[in-house]
């Protein structure tokens, strides 16, 4: 515990000491979203018990849910590294920002259709326009905004700072997604899962929902990581220490 | 800074830019225009159906006005970029937060309030009627100064940037959907006769919400953009 706390944490907030940490850490975080994804699925397909209603096609809802929680808890995270680029004027947390962006994106886009070919077969219907889907399809379009400002903005100083600036707006979707199915008496169900009520559903297949959930989180750090580090290389690319990223790496290990 | 100062340059701000606009009428009437073609659009394309035109009526002419305030965002702030006197405006001793205020209040004048006081005309063309024209116009009275409000978010950010026309576009309109859905639910519910109190009530709180947050986060972004 000791060790741990003499770490000086704010030494990663350079983007030259986090670029071998976020090259270590990332084998680690793919290899645990690979397990948990597998682990997940088998739940998932093969041990939970079958629908009594939906039959097999519910199982969708063991990609779809994860997806979806994914989705929404990637744009708060994305938004709070946005606020504290803004906030502390800090460079790396507009990267943050920016390497979380598109995996944001591929979780609404696979929550939206996972949710299509679950709609299919149980409500007769690819797209229904509810609450919950709309508010979920515009989070779609607030995720390709944001990202679509800062290619379209030359100046990397203010195209992130002002994508941060979307991105916090559009920050007031979250909610309104979160809260859709409440407050309005919509097609899509209630929340099934949640901190307060005991969950409505067979233990093994909230276990497989969280173990997905855990995956798809740890697939994002993953690929966060990987990303951040394609960012630093491409926007320091003049400094110094980037020469020779292989041999910074190698440093790092001794 | 005491309040009258404030106030006066609020009035002040007003003033200027529509004296602007009224030396350059040509800018409001394309609005206008635009507002009455896109409504007169659909009977075209839908079909003379009295009862098809009702139904759709409420849909129809709120994306009419989102479109032609969408139109008229561009000039909210390139003007006045593009020949320096934004930056000008950033060293007034008010806070820019008023700057933003009175400009977009100026914007609604320009583009919103015209719209709204023809859309009891195009209502009565897609035969609405009486109540039903009423909160026609009443939800519009209350939703196109929040359009204002948010699309200058989007007009701030974009501020020279290249493709910046179609770029505003694809910020504003997902964070415009809330507003097309409360109003044109507002006329839907009334002309059902569920009455149309909550639809107007959330209208109401988004235009205070964006009158309290929009200005601020206008103004970061003009900062942004101009340092």
């Amino acid at each position: 515990m000791m060790g741990f706390a003499r770490i000086n944490w704010f030494r990663y907030s350079s983007p030259q000491a986090f670029y071998p940490l976020a090259g270590r850490l990332m084998p680690w975080c793919a290899a645990a979203a690979m397990l948990l994804i597998g682990v997940g699925l088998y739940l998932g397909f093969f041990v939970a018990p079958t629908d009594f209603q939906q039959g097999q096609s519910y199982r969708i809802i063991f990609v779809h849910v994860p997806a979806a929680w994914m989705s929404m808890f990637l744009y708060v995270v994305m938004a709070i590294w946005a606020g504290l680029g803004l906030g502390l004027n800090a460079r790396p947390s507009f990267m943050m920002a920016q390497a979380i962006a598109p995996t944001g994106a591929l979780f609404t886009f696979l929550a939206l259709v996972t949710g299509a070919m679950w709609g299919k077969p149980t409500w007769g219907a690819w797209w229904v326009w509810d609450a919950r889907l709309t508010s979920e399809l515009i989070l779609l379009f607030l995720y390709g905004g944001v990202m679509l400002l800062r290619t379209s903005i030359d100046d990397s100083r203010r195209a992130d700072r002002a994508s941060a600036v979307f991105a916090l707006v559009g920050v007031v979707n979250v909610p309104i997604i979160y809260f859709s199915v409440r407050w309005w008496n919509t097609l899509h169900q209630g929340a099934s899962v949640s901190m307060t009520a005991a969950p409505k559903m067979a233990a093994t297949m909230l276990t497989a929902m969280l173990v997905m959930t855990l995956g798809f989180w740890m697939y994002s750090l993953a690929v966060t990581l990987a990303r951040m580090r394609c960012v630093i290389l491409e926007r320091e690319r003049q400094a110094s220490w980037e020469a020779n990223p292989s041999q910074q790496d190698a440093l790092e290990v001794r | 800074m005491n309040q009258f100062g404030m106030f006066a340059a609020l009035r002040d701000i007003i003033r200027r830019d529509l004296l602007l606009a009224l030396r350059r009428r040509s800018d409001v009437l394309t609005t206008v225009l635009f507002f009455i073609l896109v409504g007169s659009l659909f009977p075209l394309g839908v079909g003379p159906e009295p009862a098809v035109l009702r139904t759709i009526a409420p849909g129809v002419l709120w994306v009419a006005a989102l479109l032609s305030c969408l139109l008229s965002l561009g000039r909210l702030f390139t003007a006045d970029y593009a020949d320096g006197v934004l930056e000008q405006m950033l060293l007034i001793p008010q806070p820019l937060s008023l700057l933003v205020i009175g400009k977009v209040m100026a914007h609604w004048l320009i583009s919103g309030l015209p719209v709204v006081l023809l859309s009891p005309l195009l209502g009565l063309q897609f035969g609405l009627t009486g109540e039903a024209l009423g909160v026609l116009t009443l939800s519009l009275l209350l939703g196109t100064p929040t359009l204002s409000f948010i699309g200058a978010i989007g007009a701030a950010l974009t501020l020279g940037v290249r493709g910046s026309s179609v770029l505003i576009a694809l910020l504003v309109l997902p964070l415009f959907i809330p507003v097309l859905i409360f109003g044109a639910g507002a006329v839907s519910s009334s002309a059902s006769g569920i009455g149309a109190g909550a639809h107007l009530s959330l209208l109401g709180a988004g235009l205070l919400l964006a009158f309290a947050l929009a200005p601020w986060a206008t103004a970061t972004s003009l900062r942004i953009a101009l340092e």
